[in-house]
């Protein structure tokens, strides 16, 4: 019995600790979410109003004599991969491969992996990286964003991929993200598929001409809708850590309480015991 | 006079949203302004100054570097890189980029990169101390 009491006391001390780190992580994860949560608030009128712009620009464009704005024939697509630097998110990193994987259908395909979880993934599976630069998500800055943007810019200009795709996880509450993947160029994609029949077209007046517009655009397009990614995973990742560890430290009191309950009742009996054995000893005298 | 709705971001947030009468920046070709009832634009934005008239008459002023303007269904949004109203400018920190960048310029000895860079620089503050002036 008291080897029994011994193991479960051990139990509970390693339940313990296990729960201090769980704890700790979630209370780092829920401060750093409010400066996250805060950045991405601010980011996302200017993502959305950049991603509406060049949508209602897409559907109106009639001018296809630049690379960015042509229907493309080359099927090859290149992922924007934007994932966290750490694990303990619960489903944060899986779901976002997931949804790749849902999306690439067996194409061959290219990533920009931003975050370790996303360098170590296309390491796994052995999917060209168009650079490894940025695998740390949490040092992204604007001028990152750019770097990236004219890096995407000049490989998509040389042909290497006919579309670039923006792979990342959309903060919708503190309790709830989604995996998401948006089409980022050319801008046929863009066009939603309603509208394209649609028989009236805006026409639109671009200055000096559409060619130099859309080249002198795209890569502050490109690094806009990828910084606003980045803050939007960032967010995400801390939230779905926060949640995970809250439930990791909510798991372990209930297993704490249900190991204290065995340590109390192996206690009871070994004391019944000991009773049992002076009264028996007694009476043998 | 009439006026169009108009929305400024930038990554760092949206800066002003409302009713303006007349948005006037610089674009890669040159200084243009945009009226209320124009037809549906888009260009490219260059670095310079850049000021809009709100609907009471009162102008702000701003510095503006790099970005897109467009206008569709006669609303304009006005996507930039950076942003700044005159009245959050920092002149002194605009006036030691200014220094540093003209000193590396100077020195001479750069990359191709380097030397974009600095001069990248250089015209960011000069935009800047302008505007503030």
């Amino acid at each position: 019995m008291a080897a029994n009491m011994k193991a479960v006391k051990l139990r509970i001390k390693s339940v313990q600790s296990t729960m201090q780190i769980t704890k700790a992580m979630e209370l780092v994860a829920s401060s750093k979410l409010r400066r996250a949560k805060e950045r991405a608030d601010a980011c996302r009128p200017y993502f959305q109003t950049l991603h509406k712009t060049l949508q209602d620009i897409a559907a109106g464009n009639t001018d296809v004599s630049s690379v960015y704005a042509k229907p493309q024939s080359e099927s090859k697509c290149c992922y924007v991969l934007i994932a966290g630097d750490r694990g303990l998110a619960g489903g944060y990193n899986t779901n976002l491969f997931k949804r790749l994987e849902a999306e690439e259908n067996g194409e061959e395909l290219v990533v920009l992996p931003i975050g370790k979880k996303a360098v170590e993934y296309a390491h796994r599976r052995q999917i060209e990286c168009l650079t490894e630069n940025f695998a740390e998500i949490a040092g992204v800055s604007v001028a990152d964003c750019f770097e990236m943007a004219n890096l995407l810019c000049k490989a998509y200009r040389e042909g290497r991929f006919g579309h670039i795709d923006l792979c990342y996880t959309r903060f919708i509450s503190m309790l709830s993200q989604q995996a998401d993947v948006l089409p980022a160029l050319p801008l046929t994609d863009l066009v939603p598929e309603e509208t394209e029949k649609a028989p009236v077209r805006d026409l639109i007046l671009y200055e000096p001409d559409a060619a130099e517009v859309f080249d002198a655009i795209v890569p502050e397009y490109l690094a806009g809708l990828i910084y606003g990614g980045v803050c939007e995973s960032v967010a995400s990742e801390l939230a779905a850590r926060r949640t995970a560890m809250e439930a990791a430290t909510n798991n372990a009191e209930e297993m704490i309480d249900r190991l204290n309950l065995h340590y109390n009742r192996a206690r009871q009996a070994s004391i019944t015991q000991e009773i049992t054995e002076i009264v028996g000893g007694a009476e043998g005298v | 006079m009439a006026t169009f709705p108009i929305r400024i971001g930038t990554p760092d947030g949206l800066l002003f949203e409302g009713e303006a009468e007349r948005v006037v920046c610089r674009s890669i070709t040159g200084d243009l302004a945009i009226l209320a009832g124009h037809c549906n634009f888009c260009t490219a934005l260059g670095m310079g100054e850049a000021h809009i008239v709100l609907e009471d008459g009162t102008k702000r002023e701003a510095a503006c570097i790099g970005g897109m303007l467009s206008v569709m269904h006669g609303s304009c949004s006005l996507l930039a890189t950076t942003w700044e109203w005159k009245e959050d400018i920092d002149a002194e920190r605009a006036a030691r980029a200014k220094e540093r960048a003209s000193e590396k310029l100077a020195k001479g000895g750069l990359s191709d990169q380097e030397y974009k860079l600095a001069q990248a620089k250089l015209q960011r503050a000069l935009v800047r101390l302008s505007v503030k002036e």
